[in-house]
């Protein structure tokens, strides 16, 4: 990195060295062959789920016009084996681990964030309660204020370690999601999960999804992401990680200028396993050309009407 | 596994759905064996159609280039047709369990279908430099489809071609077929891609008559590197049943573990 170019970045008391970092599911151990994991802001591998669990049925994912749908509905092997393989494994790389948990009740959440927060090698931990696969038609645990509070609340009281929320785009007012998530003693929130979609086989009529619904990733969906980045940059002062649809450094620019502090990327990594790695290098390229020593200078950097206009007129 | 870019030095129809690629592959150190597959990239563009990368296996492995038999079929191997010999393509691999062939065989069975016979013609060309006997079914829904046919017949003992146009195609056909060809030459072990319904066949077939087999599926691959837990399949080992990665555990698996439901 070109000295005096400060691309670290403050998320809820954990200091990354760069923005990027992948997302949740869409990144892991088959990748390393392929790019230096020592190079991530952070190392985010699949949410994990107390017990072991198959996943939905087959086809999990379908492609569609500029993005996927999947509902792989969490594989998992439990947390006995992310305890005694997946998180040793992580701990030789220097990028700091944040771990993800899914669970079925706000009680499997506090128990599991209990044990994985105990672990001296995860750094922080992420609340995926945005998962669109589980059940009741993609209900999840992010679609109530009142119950992202409770479930929150009760995980803040199990660890000092710095709690990401991830959330779900599929709710009416995704700011007051936020607020409650702050309220809780969120340390950071991340804009957002998959919006719930589907495609249809015209010829077969059968959904393309084994599970009919699944959730919709890559950039299809990223003018949905900026605009819930802008809408809860505008209400909470946590920082916020985007996620949904950023394929290159532009694509993340773009998240940080409405409000994100860094990215997650995860369908670019199937099309280019060394995006992330390109991501950080046209970050950095981006501010060498506009000047700017601090990559804290993006954060929340939009200019709507009312600046532009003192700006210019 | 690494991700090339290696240049097109053919790519032409050769005949009503099908296509054939050949790449230089001088700069792949790595060991490709049959059965293994490539991610390839289908566009070069900066647009995101299509999104995904798309798999495609081995069709032939030489000293410095590699052959792919594809069907023209959706938005990816339409944009694979567009290759011009000198361009170059962004190929991901070689991904995936090969299959094995012990050198204490000398007849094997090869069962393919569609496509599947572009996977099994490595096979049968890594076959034929061991000196192994090989009897091969090919399937298709036409005689246009069943475009490989050439290739096998150099470097198979028999070939043998059913097809849904001529009324050949037919699973109780296919079974008689297997059943003569068993009964008249010991064969050691059988090998079959592109089909659920004839793979279900000479899975019981081969179980029954004692022969080992293996099955090269293919699951729908979103990553193709295992991560993304799209692909999967069940496989029962040692009386559990387990949901395995095609793409990393596979996508050749022993016939007998694949449950095919
Ligand atoms: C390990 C592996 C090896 C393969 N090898 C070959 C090969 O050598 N030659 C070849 O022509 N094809 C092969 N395929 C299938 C090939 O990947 C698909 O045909 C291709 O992805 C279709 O892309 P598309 O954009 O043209 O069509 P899409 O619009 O994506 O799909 C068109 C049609 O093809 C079907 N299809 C899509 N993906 C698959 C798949 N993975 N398997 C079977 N059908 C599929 C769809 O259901 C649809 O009906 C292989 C697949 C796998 C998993
Ligand atoms: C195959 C696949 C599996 C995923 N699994 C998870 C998961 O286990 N936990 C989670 O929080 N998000 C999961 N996601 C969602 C991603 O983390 C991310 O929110 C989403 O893909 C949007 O980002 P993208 O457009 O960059 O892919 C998954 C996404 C994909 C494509
Ligand atoms: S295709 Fe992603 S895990 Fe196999």
């Amino acid at each position: 990195m070109k000295k005096g170019l400060k691309m670290a970045v403050d998320i809820g008391g954990m200091t990354i060295a760069n923005p990027v970092m992948p997302a949740s599911g869409a990144f892991g151990e088959g990748m390393d062959k392929l790019i230096d994991f020592n190079l991530l802001g952070a190392l985010v591998p699949k949410s994990i789920t107390k017990y072991p669990q198959r996943g939905n049925r087959n086809p999990r994912a379908c492609e569609t016009q500029g993005g996927m749908i999947n509902s792989i509905g969490i594989q998992s092997k439990g947390i006995d084996h992310y305890l005694q393989e997946t998180i040793p494994y992580y701990e030789q790389y220097c990028a700091p681990l944040i771990s993800s948990i899914s669970a079925e009740s706000i009680d499997e959440f506090v128990e599991m964030s209990n044990i994985i927060a105990s672990v001296p090698s995860v750094v922080a931990l992420e609340l995926n309660i945005s998962c669109p696969n589980l059940k009741n038609n993609g209900q999840a645990f992010g679609m109530s204020d009142a119950i992202t509070y409770q479930l929150v609340d009760r995980v803040r009281e199990t660890t000092d370690k710095p709690i990401l929320v991830k959330l779900t785009p599929n709710v009416t007012d995704i700011q007051s999601i936020a607020l409650a998530a702050e309220r809780a003693g969120a340390d950071s929130l991340v804009v957002a999960n998959t919006p719930l979609a589907m495609a249809i086989d015209i010829h077969s009529r059968r959904p393309k999804i084994g599970n009919v619904m699944g959730g919709l990733s890559g950039p299809a969906i990223k003018p949905i992401i900026v605009r819930q980045i802008y809408q809860v940059h505008e209400v909470s002062r946590l920082p916020i990680i985007g996620c949904g649809g950023v394929m290159t450094a532009n694509d993340a620019i773009e998240m940080m200028l409405a409000g994100a502090s860094a990215v997650q990327v995860g369908t670019a990594n199937f099309v280019s396993p060394t995006a992330m790695i390109d991501i950080i290098q046209g970050i950095q390229t981006y501010m060498e050309e506009h000047q700017l020593y601090h990559i804290d200078k993006l954060i929340g950097g939009v200019m709507v009407r009312n600046q532009w206009e003192k700006d210019y007129i | 596994m690494k991700d090339y870019h290696l240049t097109v030095l053919s790519n032409r129809q050769v005949s009503d759905r099908y296509w054939h690629m050949i790449v230089d592959s001088s700069v792949v150190e790595e060991r490709i064996e049959p059965g293994q597959f490539f991610n390839i990239k289908p566009t070069n563009h900066e647009t995101y159609y299509p999104l995904l990368r798309r798999p495609f296996s081995i069709y032939l492995i030489n000293e410095d280039t590699l052959e792919f038999l594809y069907k023209v079929d959706g938005p990816g191997t339409r944009q694979l047709a567009r290759y011009k010999p000198g361009e170059k393509i962004n190929l991901l691999g070689p991904a995936g369990v090969p299959f094995t062939m012990s050198k204490d065989c000398n007849k094997v069975l090869l069962l393919a279908r569609g496509v599947g016979i572009a996977t099994l013609a490595a096979l049968a060309q890594k076959a034929a430099r061991m000196n192994i006997e090989i009897y091969a079914i090919l399937s298709a829904r036409k005689q246009d489809d069943l475009l490989a046919t050439k290739t096998m017949e150099k470097y198979c003992t028999n070939v043998y071609c059913v097809t849904e146009e001529d009324g050949t195609s037919d699973v109780e056909h296919v079974r008689e077929m297997i059943r003569d060809l068993m009964e008249t030459y010991p064969i050691h072990a059988a090998y079959t891609c592109g089909s659920r319904r004839l793979s279900m066949l000479l899975q019981k077939m081969s179980k029954g008559n004692g022969i080992t087999g293996q099955v090269a599926l293919e699951e729908y691959m979103a990553c193709g590197m295992g991560v993304c837990y799209s692909c999967v399949c069940d496989v029962k080992r040692h009386g559990v049943t387990q949901t395995v990665k095609s793409c990393e555990d596979g996508p050749v698996f022993p016939l007998e573990e694949v449950v095919f439901e």
